[in-house]
């Protein structure tokens, strides 16, 4: 790796660190759509401090960057206050037109023939990280401790004023000041920002590492910590790739089209590299990921559909109890409205757990499938009877009423169900013997389960 | 006398310069449970936080105990609304309730271990203290409602503002809740509590403000939580200060 980029990883790296922390209060504040109007509303403010104080120097830039953003920032703020437009109609007003000034300003000054072609504005635009240079690293580095410096010194005030601004402000927090050095360092982010990544990537870098990292924690401080790893990581990963340090270990480049061998844009590739973080946190993240979810969802429709054919079977089995009989497959299906498919699946599980016993007439409860059959059998009964009484729910609409209810419950509720139950009498007297079922069963009806 | 918990002197408050409560002159006795009520759009939540600096006030002054809400704030406990804040927010049931404290702690100070054992007793005192390290979306909203009231004691205050703190609870947080005022009000505490449910008032109250815009009665509930009363709060009568308001909105559009 050579020096310049060192250099340049360095920076972007640093960049990427801070952002993933002050990003996170803008997310959480759901104020993400702020960091879009400060970077937006940046670039007329390069392009005035590059015409007024004539030069390049980063700082100033900068500057005027900070300055033109927080304008943009009151502007929106006295549109939302004086007149009846909404926060995101005035963000999207203010941030276009600041937008459009910075880029009809940056090719005034293209055109002058003082500065004619040598500004190099246009850079600001998607940002151009090769440029960044020693001293603009120690820039970077300089507010990027700064930032951190200030989060870590008002932790606990921020995490107060972002959860709850009224009750803070009751306990006398100046939540105006809080706000405002909130947005602050927002600002001071998004401009150091602006010429590596540039005005219209740096909100990605702000917004999506908090994203990510809420994926995976339910606390705040481990979520500013992982979304800087996250901001890190990403930038430094999109720095690399731009600089084609894949090609030195492929051997070949992926991404190279015909003979044109110039580099990837940095900005851009750190995007990338960060959604791809947010996506496989989106996708893969323990208990909020979608796939968490997903396995959640079938694991607790293969535990409803086990539990209502145990149910069922032991309904079927009830009259002939304590003789465990065969039970005919056709009934069985007719019973819930199975495909047979279904209930070749639903058996073949139950068979394997060993709840049951295939016979060649049909499935048959093993000692094991009874006593869970029964307590489940138990519990739907202990619920029905206090819909029937608690909630005053019609016996002919209960039997579906507790079919969705009572796989969820827990089992400390069902023990509380049943002393309910027991005060009033409706128990048997015998602890764990099942109450009679409070309506019709069809089953019982029919012809006897053979045997 | 010792000064009272709270003291309002012709307090007007408006929104959007469109006046929501007019003239509003109270005193609040010490160590009582009191009910704050009337129907919607009365001014309820107005009057709570009008009274703790949330909102500006177009007239009029309120006193904690004689003084200034500024100076005596760290004798105020506050339950806001439940729906105030984002309950996905990253912090678990005993981060909310350590957030009591951080008014008593100031500037730069963290929590420490006095402030983190006097939350964990908040948190067992509103039986909450197996809950201490879920997130906070993960409760029920009875729960959820448990937590904030154990922020609120550990606020460590003289006087308690509460805003709709039976709203949408189960029946055991309530049972809870009015225990929890009981003790307050037996250690001398005064809580102010919005309340909804006319029903209960003569049960759970000692002392009732009546709100509909302006003052309607104030005093123990006896007394003043009459028939009468009731109707002139949630009845018809308010027509004139409706349309006053109304004509004080539409000058200000027209301008």
């Amino acid at each position: 790796m050579s020096y310049l980029v060192a250099i340049v990883l360095t920076g972007t790296a640093l960049l990427g660190c801070v952002s993933g922390v002050v990003g996170s209060f803008a997310v959480l504040r759901r104020r993400a759509l702020v960091s879009d109007l400060l970077s937006h509303a940046a670039l007329p403010g390069i392009c005035i401090a590059f015409i007024v104080a004539g030069g390049k120097h980063y700082s100033q830039l900068l500057t005027g960057a900070f300055l033109s953003g927080l304008l943009g920032v009151a502007l929106v703020t006295l549109i939302i206050r004086w007149t009846r437009t909404k926060e995101d109609a005035a963000i999207g007003i203010v941030l276009s037109t600041f937008f459009g000034l910075g880029i009809v300003l940056s090719s005034l000054i293209q055109r002058s023939p003082e500065f004619g072609g040598t500004a190099g504005l246009e850079r600001y635009t998607l940002g151009q990280a090769a440029n960044i240079t020693r001293d603009d690293v120690v820039l970077i580095a300089i507010v990027c401790a700064a930032a951190l410096a200030v989060v870590v010194l008002l932790y606990k005030e921020f995490k107060l004023f972002s959860f709850d601004p009224d009750f803070a402000r009751s306990q006398g927090w100046p939540t105006l000041k809080l706000d405002l050095a909130m947005m602050g360092l927002l600002g001071l982010v998004a401009v150091v920002g602006v010429k590596a990544v540039g005005v219209l990537l740096v909100p990605a870098l702000l917004i999506t590492p908090a994203v990510a990292a809420r994926f995976w924690t339910n606390r705040l401080g481990p979520m500013l910590a992982l979304s800087a790893i996250i901001g890190g990581l990403s930038a430094a990963a999109g720095t690399l790739l731009s600089a084609g340090v894949h090609v030195d270990w492929l051997g070949f480049d992926p991404l190279a089209f015909g003979n044109n061998d110039s580099p990837l844009p940095t900005g851009p590739l750190i995007v990338l590299c960060v959604t791809a973080v947010f996506l496989f946190s989106m996708l893969f993240a323990p208990r909020r990921g979608m796939a968490a979810q997903v396995i959640e969802l079938v694991r607790l429709r293969q535990k409803t559909a086990r539990e209502n054919l145990l149910r069922t079977l032991y309904e079927l089995s009830e009259p002939e109890l304590p003789r465990r009989p065969i039970v005919s497959p056709e009934v069985l299906r007719t019973e819930r409205a199975w495909t047979a498919p279904q209930a070749r699946r639903l058996l073949r599980r139950a068979e394997q757990v060993g709840y049951i016993e295939q016979t060649g007439d049909g499935p048959r409860l093993t000692e094991r499938g009874l006593a869970e059959a029964a307590a489940i059998t138990r519990t739907h009964r202990l619920w029905e009877l206090f819909l029937i009484q608690g909630a005053n729910i019609a016996s002919d609409h209960v039997d579906r009423d507790a079919d969705s209810i009572e796989h969820f419950l827990p089992s400390e509720m069902v023990d509380d169900l049943e002393s309910v139950l027991a005060r009033q009498g409706r128990l048997p007297a015998i602890p764990g013997h099942l109450p009679e079922s409070p309506h019709e069963l069809p089953s019982h009806g029919r012809e006897a389960p053979r045997a | 006398m010792p000064a009272p918990p709270l003291e309002i002197h012709d307090m007007t408050v408006a929104y959007h310069r469109r006046p929501v409560l007019w003239d509003i002159d109270l005193v609040v006795p010490q160590g009582q449970l009191i009910a704050i009520v009337g129907p919607n759009g009365a001014g309820k939540t107005t009057l709570i936080k009008a009274v703790l600096g949330l909102l500006p006030l177009a007239s009029g002054k309120v006193e904690i105990f004689g003084q200034p809400y500024d100076q005596q704030r760290h004798l105020v406990g506050y339950v806001p609304q439940r729906e105030t804040v984002d309950w996905d927010f990253p912090v678990t049931a005993f981060d909310v309730v350590l957030m009591g404290t951080y008014g008593r702690l100031g500037w730069f100070r963290r929590p420490g271990l006095a402030e983190k054992k006097r939350s964990r007793e908040c948190l067992d005192h509103v039986g909450m203290s197996a809950y201490a390290d879920r997130q906070i979306r993960q409760l029920s909203g009875g729960q959820q409602q448990r937590v904030f009231l154990a922020r609120a004691l550990a606020q460590d205050a003289q006087v308690y503002f509460m805003d709709e703190p039976f709203a949408g609870v189960d029946a055991a947080t309530e049972q809870a809740i009015v225990e929890l005022l009981q003790e307050l009000r037996a250690n001398g505490k005064t809580v102010l509590v919005v309340h909804h449910e006319l029903q209960t008032v003569k049960e759970y109250f000692d002392y009732v403000i009546l709100l509909n815009m302006r003052l309607i009665a104030v005093g123990p509930v006896a007394t003043t939580f009459t028939t009468e009363n009731l109707q002139t709060t949630y009845g018809g009568r308010l027509t004139i200060l409706d349309e006053a308001a109304e004509a004080v909105r539409r000058g200000e559009v027209r301008r």
